[in-house]
């Protein structure tokens, strides 16, 4: 396949004008040290059917959430897309443009960011959001360096219960040297309050947590925003934003900043990504926030319009000054979180996350029922909860695959500590007849 | 009898849209045991709902519609936008992100289950290796930016391992903004390297600036000027010989694709835009994917999982040896890394280095075409985009830069990238891409023609541009001054 439309007639025009005798005329301030000087090695060009053959041919050599019963989350889940959310995304004046640096012809862009940004405020209680991240990960790393500059402070605590590649991330993002990361133990599947009171003091510029937990425990963030406001500190909060229509928003308990991975909100699993980084903050600290932010505004002509605002905090200004090194961020993966929050609403997002809270709690009950799974924790969980199983994890999880399930995440494979306890999301996809089926299957291991 | 108007393509909110009752998708049907969320929850559960949107499928239909009709995309027409390689985005690649066994994969499920997946990547490592130059790939960087940040970690990693901490990063001033960041995230202070007259790097004060506490230099080349820096082989030699590393910013690998390898220029890292080189959507601002192509040396450092193949044919994620660690969750961006695949199949090695060629040669068409209305600053031949001058323009018309881009879009025609790079005055950054038509190439020029007539004849008509756009120029000011980031419902209204 080609998508060249300039005809060789028009290149041998095209040379003429340029006063080359062939393109290679035009590659003479390559070194001759530098140049290739023989073909690619990369295999022959594709014609579309037979590229589209070969893609199918991957594809179908994959196992998928239309095939198998997922129970698996961590932080990617197997929710429901409406179908105006790809239809949405699918138009080629949203999907082929670039970052809205011309707003006159970017005002749906702009707009829809204003407009994401605004239900992300709604979703989290804060004051203001930026048009996204790449991930929850990268947004809790750059929620710590944040925190860091408007405390002046360089040192940040982080709860051992937060998801362990949200703190992979932070320490490579940190590993410079830039900030020192102090750990706080878990307890009962939540952060280690009376540990953290410990070691929380005014060198603290935040304290890092997330509810649900990766363990899928509802942090007491209410507590952890006491200790680190009693010493000056920020809590940063990871949250999970499906579950906004039913649980608390952060800004309630007092974060400062608010972050979250974004896929559930319309964008598939697709391996891990793209999904998006949520970032909200105060506004009094709006300066400080990385990545774009949209704004509304008036024309010359006073017709209502929207702008990327607060531009001096980013790199194509600020340099090595800026907030952030972050350009290109998730716009589309955000228009479809707009998009979804919009079709779902206010009363469907309850809904969702209370099917998703009522099934998980079912599932919980039934799998504790069989014998074969026990409580780990004790803490309230919403649609994730940890169980340890009471046999050899790996051997049960390959005789459920079998089965058609796949029956949760081994924990082991973050943490010794956590072998022999699984992981179990539970969307509103699932349905009773799946529940059912799995614990059937779980009772005849 | 007044005249007919429209609505506002824009303007409308989608919360200001459908009433209280509207509905689009429905919640499923509860078929397991209700619970009380006070009960489960421990009192966490949310009293007041969040105030989202109250519409109906038709309603978000016409909204978006709307706000799609105001965008302007690769597909409404010419985007020369220089630096961001605006290109042609194949539909087969969207259609391929979209199949099952991609599009429904969870990131933990076991290997056995995703063999599909993870050949792609480990044959997109491998492409990617080939075309860059560089024998090790990691796949994981969500954005140029972000792969900036992992190399420069990377050889950071690398010179402590080595027991060698160094303090220093030398930057050209014609970098993209990025690259300072990068430097400053990565704890090391900036050196700024000047241009010298022909547009590449000034080896005498790169020479001055080399010792042994510089860990590398960052280099685009071709540079933000469109200009291959001919001195290329000298500067990675005079990098090497203080043992820093040469780190290549490949925002503009199109111009070069199977004519000359980073590698082969000497650097030791590169991250590959696939967004800009490898054709997929920029999708208003992203998700991109910014993989990181590496030396041996530095190979062991990369970030984890890379995918690894057996010798039964068998993929899984591995961890190098001495990984800096994950720069984010999961294996990376592979509904983006997909498409970057799909599109190298399309076009294989010819196809890939046709690419260079007619964007090379597209761009030294323009620049002949052009020269003699804007000034050239560097007069030599041209990569994948050319960079003009403003100035003169500004200086016998009062007619900025920004003036020519808005009147551009009175023309239907994206402006190119203004303003950039920094070490031209009122720079146009021109860069038209292999996938426009010479009939584009030369409309755009006759229009450019037309405007710099325009600027002489009557400034004011292009200070006041554009006209016929969906809104006119933005009050950018009063969005600072009087910040409105968030939607906040009317009081006393139905919210």
């Amino acid at each position: 396949m080609r998508f060249i439309p300039v005809t060789c007639e028009e290149q041998a025009e095209m040379l003429r004008v340029v006063g080359a005798d062939t393109v290679d005329d035009l590659f003479v301030d390559v070194p001759a040290a530098a140049r290739l000087g023989r073909p690619l090695a990369l295999p022959d060009p594709l014609g579309e059917v037979e590229l589209a053959a070969h893609l199918e041919d991957l594809a179908s050599a994959d196992s998928h959430a239309g095939s198998v019963v997922s129970l698996l989350g961590g932080g990617c889940y197997d929710h429901y897309v409406p179908a105006i959310v790809d239809a949405v995304i699918s138009k080629p004046a949203f999907f082929t443009a670039y970052t809205p640096y011309q707003p006159e012809v970017s005002q749906g862009t702009l707009q829809a960011v204003y407009e994401y940004q605004s239900m992300i405020c709604a979703l989290t209680g804060m004051d203001v959001a930026n048009a996204s991240m790449y991930d929850g990960a990268t947004a809790f790393a750059e929620a710590a360096l944040m925190a860091a500059r408007v405390m002046r402070r360089h040192r940040v605590v982080v709860s051992a219960a937060v998801h362990p590649e949200w703190r992979e991330t932070l320490a490579t993002y940190v590993g410079a040297g830039v900030l020192d990361i102090v750990m706080c133990p878990m307890r009962d599947g939540v952060t280690d309050a009376a540990a953290l009171r410990g070691l929380v003091d005014d060198r603290t510029a935040a304290v890092l947590a997330a509810s649900p937990t990766f363990y899928g425990a509802l942090d007491d963030l209410e507590t952890l925003a006491g200790i680190a406001h009693d010493a000056g500190a920020l809590l940063v909060a990871g949250t999970n934003p499906i579950l906004l229509g039913v649980l608390e928003p952060p800004a309630a308990y007092g974060a400062d900043i608010v972050v979250g991975e974004g896929q559930p909100l319309g964008n598939p699993q697709s391996f891990g990504g793209p999904g998006l980084g949520i970032f909200a903050c105060r506004q009094e600290h709006l300066r400080q926030m990385p990545g774009r932010v949209a704004g509304r505004t008036t024309d010359v002509d006073g017709r209502t319009g929207f702008v990327l605002t607060f531009s001096t905090r980013e790199q194509h200004i600020r340099r090595e000054k800026a907030t952030s090194n972050i350009c290109s961020n998730h716009a589309l993966n955000a228009l479809a979180a707009g998009v979804y929050l919009s079709a779902v609403g206010r009363e469907g997002l309850a809904g969702i996350g209370r099917a998703c809270v009522a099934k998980a709690h079912y599932l919980e009950s039934r799998l504790v029922e069989t014998g074969r799974f026990e409580r780990v924790f004790s803490a309230p969980f919403a649609h994730e909860f940890t169980l340890r199983y009471t046999g050899d994890v790996a051997a049960m999880q390959a005789r459920l695959l079998e089965r058609g399930f796949f029956a949760g995440l081994d924990l082991g494979r973050f943490r010794a500590e956590d072998a022999g306890c699984v992981l179990f999301a539970v969307t509103e996809k699932r349905t009773r007849a799946q529940l059912d089926r799995f614990v059937a299957e779980v009772d005849a291991l | 009898m007044s005249a007919p108007t429209r609505e506002p393509l824009t303007g409308t909110l989608i919360f200001e849209r459908g009433a209280p009752e509207s509905r689009c998708v429905e919640s499923p049907a509860l078929d397991v045991p209700d619970v009380s969320l006070s009960e489960v929850l421990s009192g966490r559960q949310r009293t007041e709902p969040p105030v989202l949107p109250h519409v109906t499928e038709v309603e978000i239909a016409r909204h978006y519609e709307r706000l799609a009709s105001a965008n302007f995309g690769v597909d409404s027409g010419f985007y020369p936008l220089g630096s961001c390689t605006m290109k042609y985005n194949p539909k087969i690649d969207e259609w391929a992100c979209r199949l099952p066994g991609f599009a429904g994969l969870h990131p933990y499920q076991p290997p056995e289950t995703v063999q599909g997946a993870l050949e792609v990547m480990w044959e997109l490592q491998e492409l990617l290796a080939e075309i860059a130059g560089l024998p090790a790939v990691t796949l994981q960087p969500a954005a140029g930016a972000h792969g900036e940040l992992t190399g420069l970690l990377a050889i950071r990693a690398y010179h402590t391992a080595n027991g060698d901490p160094r303090a220093r990063v030398l930057v050209p001033d014609s970098a993209h903004g990025t690259n300072p960041a990068t430097v400053a995230m990565c704890g090391y202070e900036i050196v700024q390297v000047p241009s010298d007259e022909r547009g590449g790097v000034d080896v005498a004060v790169l020479n001055t600036l080399l010792d042994t506490d510089v860990a590398a230099i960052m280099l685009t080349n071709p540079n933000t000027l469109g200009l291959f820096d001919e001195n290329i082989l000298e500067i990675t030699a005079a990098v090497h010989a203080v043992g820093a590393l040469a780190y290549c910013d490949g925002a503009n690998l199109n111009a070069i694709l199977g004519k000359s390898r980073p590698g082969d220029m000497g650097f030791d890292a590169l991250h590959i835009n696939l967004h800009k080189t490898f054709a997929t959507p920029h999708g208003g601002g992203g998700p991109g994917s910014g993989p990181v192509a590496v030396s041996g040396a530095l190979a062991p450092y990369l970030p984890g999982p890379l995918v690894a193949r057996a010798a039964d044919g068998a993929f899984s994620l591995v961890t190098p040896e001495r990984s800096i660690g994950r720069v984010r969750s999961f294996v990376g961006n592979f509904g983006v890394l997909v498409r970057a695949y799909a599109y190298i199949r399309a076009l294989g090695g010819s196809g890939l280095t046709e690419v260079a060629e007619q964007a090379v040669l597209s761009a030294n068409y323009l620049k002949e075409l052009l020269r003699d209305v804007w000034p050239l600053p560097y007069d030599r031949v041209c990569k994948h985009e050319f960079v003009l001058s403003g100035g003169r323009m500004r200086k016998q018309t009062g007619v900025r830069t920004l003036d020519v881009a808005k009147r551009l879009l009175d023309y239907g025609i994206h402006p190119p990238t203004i303003y950039f790079p920094l070490i031209v005055d009122e720079a146009l950054m021109i860069e038209p891409t292999e996938t426009e038509s010479k009939e584009t190439l030369d409309r755009f020029a006759g229009v450019l023609r037309t405007i710099a007539a325009e600027a002489a004849e009557d400034p004011g008509l292009l200070q006041g541009a554009p006209y016929s756009t969906p809104v006119r120029r933005l009050d950018e000011a009063a969005a600072v001054k009087r910040p409105d980031l968030a939607w906040v419902p009317p009081k006393g209204g139905p919210g």
